[in-house]
């Protein structure tokens, strides 16, 4: 078992670093949401603050990639990100489609580049 | 797969609404994109020298991508414990007005704080996006039972691709390594520009792209949420506007 595991202060480390800071955040949302209206003004800047900081994330994977992705240059990293979005608009909003494309432009790109 | 219709027999129980909620994930390609994510969370965590129970307990317990990555990553490169929560802790900022925007689609009258912890804990980007987009199909009472299928059908999806991962490690050639990486910023793009419902959304998206890049010259080690809470506000305002004139 112990192995399976690991040892009890890498499991420590898991649960003071990565557990319980996420843990917070969403139980502060459950106890501080409670009393906000489906359809109310706070809710409509509370979405747009969500997606914005999800933009960011995003954005960061692209403009700071991590690992392998550093491999393939920026230009071609926002090219398949711009061919995803047209292809997804093009394709009447088809998440699949947009990421297949964007996929197959990367994976073009890298092997023209050789 | 269509769900029943809202007053359809078939939501009769909190059962049959658990199971609509695990059936919903083949419905989902997002769920695809899960299962890519956590191949590359389970590789990672093998080269960083974790044991598979600990990768696994870390899928169940932070169910979330981005920070089990800065988790795994600043552990294995021989971060205090202290140095990697102070990073975890401000990717997680998002989370909680994800729940806050939730929580308004999944409560019913009766519902009592106490039954939305676990639906809580199972926010995190995936189902966020599923839950604006599937629970208008869904009657408000099987909501939350609904949201657990979804959940836990989901976590079943990311458990196996981590064991999975844990065990191809090191034999990832990096080209798909590389398209692995870039499913994610794709798929998040595309899922929450088709999950914008008001012109405040679309303006957020755009600006949140925008933005980060200047956010990021700051260096700030929260430029993330300095470009977040900036482009949000101005969609905000735009919105205000919008509806005065």
């Amino acid at each position: 078992m112990s192995d399976f595991f690991g040892d009890w202060h890498a499991l420590l480390a898991l649960l003071i670093a990565g557990f319980l800071p996420n843990e917070v955040w969403r139980m502060l949302g459950l106890w501080l949401g409670g009393g906000v209206d489906e359809g109310s003004e706070l809710l409509v800047w509370v979405r747009a603050v969500a997606t914005a900081i999800l933009a960011g994330v995003i954005a960061q994977i692209l403009v700071q990639p991590p690992g392998a992705l550093a491999s393939v240059p920026g230009w071609l990293r926002y090219g398949a990100a711009a061919a995803g979005c047209a292809a997804f608009l093009v394709s009447r909003r088809s998440i699949f489609i947009g990421v297949v494309c964007g996929e197959l432009v990367m994976l073009a790109g890298k092997w023209w580049l050789g | 797969m269509p769900l029943p219709a809202l007053d359809s027999a078939r939501w009769q129980s909190s059962s049959r609404a658990f199971a609509w909620g695990v059936r919903s994930v083949g419905s989902t390609v997002l769920a695809l994109v899960l299962f890519a994510t956590y191949l590359g969370i389970g590789a990672l965590a093998h080269d960083s020298g974790f044991s598979l129970g600990w990768v696994l307990t870390s899928t169940a317990l932070v169910w979330a991508g981005p920070a089990q990555i800065i988790l795994i990553s600043t552990l294995g490169s021989g971060a205090t414990m202290v140095q990697a929560a102070i990073a975890v802790t401000v990717s997680a900022i998002r989370l909680f007005p994800m729940v806050v925007s939730v929580l308004p689609m999944l409560r019913a009258p009766r519902t009592k704080r106490r039954h939305l912890v676990l639906a809580a804990h199972f926010i995190a980007v995936t189902l966020w996006v599923e839950c604006s987009r599937l629970l208008p199909q869904v009657p408000r009472e099987r909501r939350v039972a609904f949201t657990h299928g979804l959940g836990v059908g989901l976590l079943a999806v990311c458990l196996v691709a981590t064991t999975i991962g844990y065990g191809l490690a090191a034999n990832l050639p990096q080209l798909f390594a590389a398209a692995i990486l870039l499913l994610t910023p794709l798929a998040f793009l595309l899922s929450t520009a088709r999950n914008c419902r008001q012109f405040a959304d679309v303006v957020a998206l755009v600006l949140g792209l925008a933005l980060f890049p200047l956010a990021a010259l700051l260096h700030s080690g929260v430029d993330i949420l300095i470009s977040g809470i900036s482009a949000g506000s101005i969609a905000y305002g735009v919105h205000w506007w919008r509806a005065r004139a």
